[in-house]
């Protein structure tokens, strides 16, 4: 990709970019303090391990949380498969039954079903139109037997924020261990696990500005959490998760998370003028739909449906842009996106969406770009569209009977 | 998703867009496809009294291939009799935009598009190509 014709980049909340003062502070740690954190015996081991240690205390910060209850990972998929294995097996004597949510990632939505072939049994709760849970559907789903609920704090495609605290107080009272997604949350909603009733909850440096490749697990010590680890081996991280701990990836995540945590409120406050900007310029465009709602909604985030243009086109004429559609064309199958679509929106809105997720390094004039160039092409598409041709004659589209092919 | 040239030609320069109104003399129209599924295809031709396609427009809702699809057919589709633009085949268009395997669908509905267009057309003005081609054999 020639850097100079590089499209603006509006898709945040697939990746950051590492932040250059995390990539700074991780370099030393690749060629000079190379050591193994694990080694008990020499000075290298002891300088890496102390970096780790420091790095879990800014981990631990960000979320208020006691560093022994972090665990390093892979990254959130990671996190997400030993939170659910590993409760699920230790607690299998206790009940089979688990609750989530069909607007999950898909690192939950998979580790269910596997473990639904393992012989558990799961419940996939729909959320409202707005994409958020109904806490009443919520404690109708919770059985005697449940011994898991999953719920993701922050949506990867919509950015809604769904009511964990409230899930907690009801889990709690149950004694139903409760998992949370924080993936697409950390640095952009606070979180206080000291008052939060959460028994374990994913972390993942990418989407904070760290590197790619680590993440986190937080496993509550009071009341005690148990887990029976998935990954064997030297009994690293008191045994919930062998291997040799990538000391310059971990600096990396603690770093990231450190900024996040000093400068999440003044980022939050410019990337939400940032959207606002970016909405206003859609304003005054016929048939757009914003998908989720927008009061319990992460600033970083707008998803919109243009309607009576097809997805896949629309990403075609926005090559200035590098952002995400709801259209899966784009990654091979020709599904529209299940998040979407278990909120009811139709196949067409569906496809037509787009995700725009902003982020630290985004400005005023990329929105304002943006805003110009979608409206250009919004319009483009529509003209050559049968489907805004018959709108705009006044045709209910869904009285038309279409040959499905 | 990696686009053939002649793909993205057809879709930053599409060729024939619009509408014929649908009561012109000789115009008959085309469409195929659903929402749901992802496109739709209209496409129209006004054939003249020699039963020969002299103009053709079209408009898509769909993927680039879809569009390109579409665009092509049109002047393909030009200048041609209405049983010859019938002849058409998806493999054709298929070759011609190079299409991926995964947009194989997009040619087929362009092929169904012209068939409805011409079926239309063959209802609209019944028996018109059989006295056309029977004066161009006279």
């Amino acid at each position: 990709m020639d850097a100079r014709r590089k499209p603006i980049y509006l898709d945040y909340s697939a990746t950051t970019p590492v932040d250059k003062r995390v990539a700074e502070k991780m370099i030393p740690w690749l060629t000079e303090n190379f050591g193994n954190p694990a080694s008990r015996s020499h000075g290298y081991g002891w300088e890496a391990e102390e970096a780790v240690e420091n790095a879990r205390a800014e981990v631990a910060k960000l979320v208020n949380c006691d560093p022994k209850e972090i665990v390093w990972t892979s990254g959130a998929t990671e996190s997400d498969n030993l939170a659910l294995k590993g409760a699920a097996h230790f607690y299998k004597t206790k009940g089979k039954h688990l609750v989530t949510v069909k607007t999950e990632h898909k690192a939950v939505l998979d580790t269910m079903r596997e473990l639904e072939r393992e012989g558990f049994e799961v419940t996939y709760l729909d959320p409202q139109p707005d994409g958020l849970v109904d806490l009443g559907k919520f404690e109708a789903a919770l059985r005697p037997d449940t011994i898991v609920a999953s719920v993701m704090h922050v949506n990867n495609e919509i950015g809604v924020i769904q009511p964990i605290a409230e899930m907690g107080e009801i889990l709690r009272k149950r004694s139903i261990i409760f998992h949370v997604d924080a993936a697409q949350s950390t640095g952009k909603v606070p979180i206080d696990l000291q008052s939060l009733k959460v028994d374990l909850m994913s972390f993942s440096a990418h989407k904070t500005y760290g590197p790619k490749g680590i993440g986190a697990l937080f496993i509550r010590r009071k009341p005690r959490v148990r887990l029976e680890a998935q990954m064997h081996g030297g009994g690293h991280e008191k045994g919930f998760r062998s291997g040799t701990l990538p000391t310059h990836q971990i600096v990396g995540m603690g770093e990231a998370f450190r900024i996040a945590r000093v400068e999440m409120a003044t980022e939050g406050e410019r990337i939400r003028m940032l959207r606002d900007r970016l909405l206003a310029g859609f304003r005054d465009m016929e048939e757009i739909y914003v998908n989720g709602d927008l009061e319990h909604r992460v600033p970083h985030n707008l998803n919109v449906s243009f309607n009576f243009v097809e997805g896949e086109s629309l990403i075609m004429g926005m090559k200035e842009l590098a952002v995400s559609s709801g259209s899966a064309c784009t990654s091979a199958s020709l599904e529209p996106s299940y998040v979407l679509r278990a909120i009811g929106r139709n196949d067409e809105l569906a496809h037509s969406s787009i995700r725009f997720t902003i982020g630290r390094f985004t400005t005023e004039s990329d929105i304002d770009f943006a805003v110009n160039l979608i409206k250009e092409r919004i319009g483009k598409l529509r003209e050559m569209s049968p489907l805004w041709e018959m709108y705009k004659e006044g045709i209910d589209l869904n009285t038309v009977q279409w040959a499905a092919h | 998703m990696a686009y053939s040239d002649k793909v993205i030609d057809h879709y930053e320069n599409p060729r024939n867009v619009g509408s014929f109104r649908k009561e012109e003399e000789g115009v008959a129209t085309g469409m195929v496809g659903a929402p749901a599924c992802g496109d739709v295809m209209k496409l129209q031709i006004k054939v003249n009294k020699q039963g020969v396609i002299e103009d053709a427009k079209f408009k898509t809702y769909g993927c680039g291939s879809a569009i390109a699809s579409s665009s092509l057919v049109t002047e393909w589709v030009k200048g041609k009799t209405v049983d010859e633009a019938a002849t058409i085949r998806n493999t054709q268009i298929a070759e011609e935009l190079a299409l991926p395997p995964v947009k194989i669908h997009c040619s087929i509905l362009a092929e169904d598009a012209i068939k409805a267009a011409v079926a239309d057309y063959r209802k609209k003005y019944a028996g018109a190509t059989e006295d056309a081609d029977k004066k161009a054999a006279d």
